[in-house]
């Protein structure tokens, strides 16, 4: 079994996730301290050196995207991205679940470089015992006093995939149907309540305690230099072990499946791995010598996304799965925007006909013509993702689409 | 039972507090009434197109009665392979109803769900939202026999 090499889970299993005591012993909250000895400025400049890149999927530098923060702001907030609803994902609840305290001292120090006093945890509703545990950590870091000024309270959502997108969350928490809204103005300007918001992803805010106690210096070294750090992903599909793992970034995807994951279930051979959830491109076997950080996935047309690594053996039937992808978009999409909402459902309906033996050529060409608008025009990243599988099972596995068509 | 009326009061003054107050009316009747979100509408100070569209927006919210256990069953792509479709044809079959419906004496709901994030060991189901994780087609009448 190769090594992990952990950062974000380096307490887990090792302290007990219900006790604040624990965490303190383990080193917990002396990044906050360390934050709190810097001026904001340089706190903000030591994040962006360190090149921490959002783990939600965007990747977008963590530094930079608080430095957008008017500095005159009287009230400004920070926000915490658990509603983990990208299938095949589940590594924000188990770094919540191994160790709460960790993202709540992330929170804080975000809070500190942008001047907020309030923090929220929106986290989806399938979780509601992570939502019990995180207020029962909230509770002891208030007691305690560990947090300071710094409030945080969990919002809970209802069930809506679309809430995963920043301002879509956003209008979740105000209490609203979870539509997106138009950018600009993003979040870092004018987002909860109109005020100046911080969104980060889980991930994102549990690795801010070490980068900060150790230096952005010791974060930017490891793993691949464009995308440091390490990465949670979940293993899930035909894989040996299911499991979570937390690796450099510069592990190829061969290495998390085959000495991370123990191989392809029961010594079958690969046909696909799908990378980053749901809307993540299909990946074939010879690409599998790709390190998994978010610019060398983007070089062969996929995504790190939230690191979900979905396996698929040779008998898996692409045009089924894929098929059954469309259908998730098309419930999926809120209907803000026309292209999304015609566009998936669309896409669905050819897929479907293609899937039952009752798709012509023509369908594939019209699906791909479609598929390539949706990626430049759809309002945000849930339809503009939402082609990938199929535009990506269409170059990779097309074959498999050919032979169930009318011939 | 606590009033519907008492649970929407309780999130009157918190900002943004309509969704955590539908989430609370849900937990004490396990779906919403529709007076109460008519009710929410007034107590919230938006309208009731407003009321609506947010409860109707989010698949964890339901207006209208539902049975006590509600079962949902994942159908994204992990669970899909792993046989997610078996489980769905024994629980209809158990249960007597098709999926999205009630049984007679109001006992169980069967819905649909998109992933609840418990890929290491599928396909998952969720009773009231607890998950079960690994599920084989025979343990089905098992697990419903321990509803009560």
């Amino acid at each position: 079994m190769a090594e992990e090499q952990r950062i974000v889970l380096r307490n887990a299993d090792q302290i007990n996730p219900a006790k604040l005591e624990d965490y303190l012993q383990a080193g917990g909250y002396q990044g906050l301290e360390k934050a709190r000895s810097m001026s904001r400025a340089d706190l903000i400049a030591e994040v962006k050196k360190s090149n921490l890149r959002g783990r939600g999927g965007a990747a977008f530098n963590c530094g930079l995207k608080w430095s957008f923060v008017p500095t005159d702001a009287e009230v400004s907030y920070v926000v915490c991205n658990l509603d983990e609803g990208e299938p095949g994902t589940y590594k924000d609840r188990i770094i919540v679940q191994k160790d709460p305290q960790q993202l709540l001292e992330g929170m804080a120090i975000c809070g500190h470089a942008v001047n907020a006093k309030q923090g929220y945890i929106y986290c989806r509703g399938e979780y509601p015992y992570v939502v019990e545990l995180l207020n029962l950590a909230i509770d002891q870091a208030r007691s305690k006093g560990v947090l300071g000024d710094f409030n945080i309270e969990v919002r809970m959502g209802a069930g809506a995939y679309v809430c995963g997108e920043e301002t879509a969350l956003i209008e979740s928490i105000e209490g609203h149907r979870g539509e997106p809204r138009f950018k600009p103005p993003f979040p870092g300007v004018s987002g909860l309540w109109g005020k100046p918001t911080v969104v980060n992803n889980v991930e994102t805010f549990a690795n801010l305690p070490q980068i900060v106690f150790n230096g952005a210096d010791w974060y930017a070294a490891i793993g691949a230099s464009t995308y440091p750090g390490t990465k949670v992903l979940t293993l899930t599909g035909d894989v040996e072990k299911r499991v979570f793992i937390e690796v450099p970034t510069n592990v190829t995807l061969r290495e998390i499946i085959y000495n991370y994951g123990g191989g392809v279930k029961s010594g079958r051979r690969l046909k696909a791995v799908q990378v980053g959830g749901t809307s993540g491109g299909f990946i074939p076997e010879y690409l599998l010598d790709t390190p998994i950080d978010y610019d060398s996935m983007r070089s062969i047309g996929a995504t790190l996304g939230t690191g979900a690594v979905f396996v698929m053996d040779e008998t898996r039937d692409v045009v089924d799965i894929v098929t059954h992808i469309a259908k998730f978009f098309k419930e999926e999409s809120c209907g803000k925007c026309n292209p999304c909402r015609e566009g998936t459902f669309r896409c669905y309906e050819i897929m479907d006909r293609i899937n039952r033996g009752r798709g012509t050529l023509p369908d594939i060409e019209h699906m791909i013509q479609l598929g390539k608008v949706m990626e430049r025009v759809c309002l945000c990243g849930l339809g503009q993702a939402s082609p990938s599988p199929i535009l990506t099972t269409l170059q990779h596995f097309r074959y498999e689409y050919e032979r169930k068509l009318i011939s | 039972m606590a009033e519907y009326k008492q649970i929407l009061n309780n999130y009157k003054a918190l900002p943004g507090g309509l969704l955590e107050a539908y989430h609370a009316v849900q937990g004490e009747y396990n779906y919403l009434p529709g007076e109460a979100v008519r009710e929410a509408a007034a107590v919230f100070g938006v309208s009731a197109s407003q009321a609506f569209g947010t409860a109707t927006f989010y698949s964890y919210l339901k207006i209208g009665k539902r049975g006590r256990y509600i079962i949902r069953i994942c159908e994204s792509a992990p669970c899909h392979i792993a046989g997610a479709a078996e489980i769905i044809t024994v629980l209809e079959k158990e249960l007597g109803i098709k999926m999205g419906e009630t049984t007679a004496d109001g006992k169980f709901t069967l819905e649909f769900t998109e992933c609840v994030g418990q890929c290491q060991a599928t396909p998952v189901i969720t009773i009231n939202s607890v998950p079960y994780t690994d599920i084989k087609p025979a343990q089905v009448p098992e697990m419903l026999a321990q509803c009560r």
